[in-house]
């Protein structure tokens, strides 16, 4: 691939353009006082059922997620669909947990999901914890959906950081004066442009290849299926990244700036049409094995910068006229800046909320509030986009690899916290510290690079993902330490929510 | 109350099925049957979309409190 397309081009920059608009519009709907965090950062809490399902498929299944999940699937086969699995569970899971957490936030005002965890465990060191492990598990997932954007822009032939820093600037303009309604809004356009290009894509591409029996035919049959000793960490990897998926920050604001339970119940039975999206998408991985992209020299440019992530932007390009090409390369892109978005004002509000007011300046007003999360937002989407420019993206993939097993280690105080308030906030201090330094040590041994560490258990050895493990080491000191706590007579924390708060 | 409270629960149990569906992986890893080209291991995990789906729908709507 050399040169750049000028048809390609110029749908990309129309749809961008397009967005970009959209963006700074958005501040206009729904009018309320942007000053007020619950409006720039919750818009409001008044999505309905449509604009959520937008909203949290935007914010869900990433630009990042539809480049990397079918070079998984096209570098290590059968493996690479644990997302399906994941994202099948993950609904049933959060159509009983978060309606909870929707009505005790809604309730007593709660943002974040550790200004939950400072209220029902009266303990804002533990409701820290908790923020900067969100903001530290988000940062690199930033970082990430600039991968996202790159590697489109270097299928088209455009090079340098430039193009990169301008669409940060933009989208970090409009995040600023919109909030949330700005991803919101974005969300719509974006998910039709998905959906088009990905209905095509799994429509035209098998007809050029002969059908999806010639495309599994030509798929190593060792790739097709789990090998015996595969099969642990697929379900493990599956478990504990459908649970970790809503407790990740900006999946939080997405529950919360829903406009009610049902809102939330009635999404869990329809957001899985985008894990259908998903799994389509992972095909992708094998239709690029059977149109053997990775052996065509016009794309051994892109292969060698950019990896296995090149395989769908090279299918794309041997598969699409150029006009479709800029379409599907724009639905990436856009795809990227929705999630980004949510995700730098997700981090804002932790850090606005949970240590800004908390440890800094009690005595802040809702409208510092809101100016400090504008300001957090843009300082968090510059540090990823520096990040990107400055580092190699390996670093940001090891450190989102390490945010999936870092965040998990939250479940104790905010899931359990949600059913019961019987473990001590130190003990979940203590769960929470171990949890993070045995998760951390695990990847270490594994470079970084991979996420599944074969435990030794007796004679036996299971391979499972780590971030599983940590918790299971996290939840038994949790445990242990109440029940040292209990009997020493320490004091539990105050409880500032009731039984009533939480809706059932 | 107290009633509605315990059926609610008794649909939820429902919602137990899809994790045993997908995480039991030696139910699915075969090749066989193909349905249309596509190996069992496929097919089988893109149905399991539809049916959690299904049984989502079906638990909201045997629980949700007639409100307005």
């Amino acid at each position: 691939m050399s040169g750049v397309d000028g048809v390609a081009l110029a749908v990309f920059v129309a749809l961008f353009a397009l967005v970009t608009v959209l963006g700074f519009v958005a501040a206009r709907w729904r009018k309320a006082d942007l000053d007020q965090l619950s409006e720039w950062g919750l818009g409001g809490r008044r999505f309905g059922t449509m604009v959520t399902w937008f909203l949290l498929g935007g914010d869900l299944y990433t630009a990042y997620t539809f480049v990397a999940v079918p070079a998984l699937v096209y570098g290590a086969g059968a493996l690479g669909f644990f997302a399906l699995p994941y994202t099948v569970i993950t609904y049933p899971f959060v159509f009983v947990v978060m309606p909870r957490m929707w009505s005790v936030a809604h309730k007593h005002g709660y943002i974040t999901a550790a200004d939950f965890v400072r209220g029902r465990f009266g303990s804002s060191t533990l409701a820290l914890a908790v923020a900067v492990t969100g903001i530290l598990a988000t940062m690199p997932y930033i970082a990430l959906q600039l991968v996202g954007i790159q590697v489109v822009l270097g299928a088209m032939g455009i090079r340098g950081d430039l193009p990169l820093v301008i669409a940060f600037v933009i989208l970090a303009a409009y995040t600023y004066q919109s909030g949330l309604r700005a991803p919101a809004l974005i969300a719509v356009v974006k998910d039709a442009i998905i959906y088009v290009t990905v209905i095509a894509a799994v429509v035209v591409i098998p007809m050029k290849l002969g059908g999806y029996g010639a495309i599994f035919d030509a798929v190593p049959p060792k790739k097709l299926l789990l090998a015996p000793e595969q099969m642990s960490a697929y379900s493990t990897l599956a478990l504990g990244s459908a649970l970790a998926l809503f407790l990740y920050p900006h999946s939080m604001t997405g529950v919360l700036s829903s406009s009610g339970r049902k809102v939330i119940q009635r999404n869990t039975a329809m957001l899985p049409a985008y894990s259908l999206l998903l799994g389509l998408i992972a095909l992708l991985g094998y239709m690029a094995i059977a149109a053997k992209v990775g052996s065509s020299p016009a794309y051994a440019d892109g292969f060698e910068r950019y990896g296995a992530n090149f395989a769908v932007p090279a299918l794309f390009l041997g598969s699409f006229p150029p006009w479709f090409v800029g379409f599907a390369f724009a639905a990436i892109a856009i795809g990227a800046l929705v999630p980004a978005a949510i995700m730098s004002i997700a981090a804002a509000n932790l850090f606005t909320r949970n240590i800004y007011r908390e440890f800094l300046r009690r005595e802040c007003t809702g409208k510092e509030e809101a100016t400090v999360a504008k300001i957090v937002s843009l300082v968090v989407k510059f540090g990823a986009l520096a990040f990107i420019v400055a580092l190699k993206k390996e670093y940001a993939i090891a450190l989102q690899l390490l945010g999936g097993v870092w965040i998990l280690q939250t479940l104790p105080a905010i899931v359990v916290g949600l059913y019961t308030r019987w473990l001590h906030a130190r003990a979940l201090l203590a769960g929470w510290a171990v949890g993070m330094a045995v998760g951390t040590w695990m990847a270490w041994t594994l470079s970084f690079k991979a996420p599944v560490y074969a435990l030794h258990v007796g004679g036996a050895v299971v391979p499972g993902y780590a971030a599983l493990w940590a918790l299971i080491v996290n939840l038994a000191v949790a445990v242990v330490g109440t029940a040292a706590a209990k009997a020493l007579g320490a004091a539990p924390g105050r409880d500032a929510t009731a039984p009533a708060d939480y809706g059932e | 109350m107290g009633e509605a409270r315990k059926s609610a629960r008794a649909w939820q149990l429902l919602l137990l099925v899809p994790f045993v569906g997908t995480l039991w992986v030696p139910f699915y890893d075969a090749l066989e049957p193909r349905v249309g080209g596509v190996p069992y291991f496929y097919w089988y995990q893109f149905l399991w979309i539809g049916i959690g789906a299904v049984i989502t729908a079906v638990v909201y709507l045997a629980t949700r409190r007639r409100e307005p």
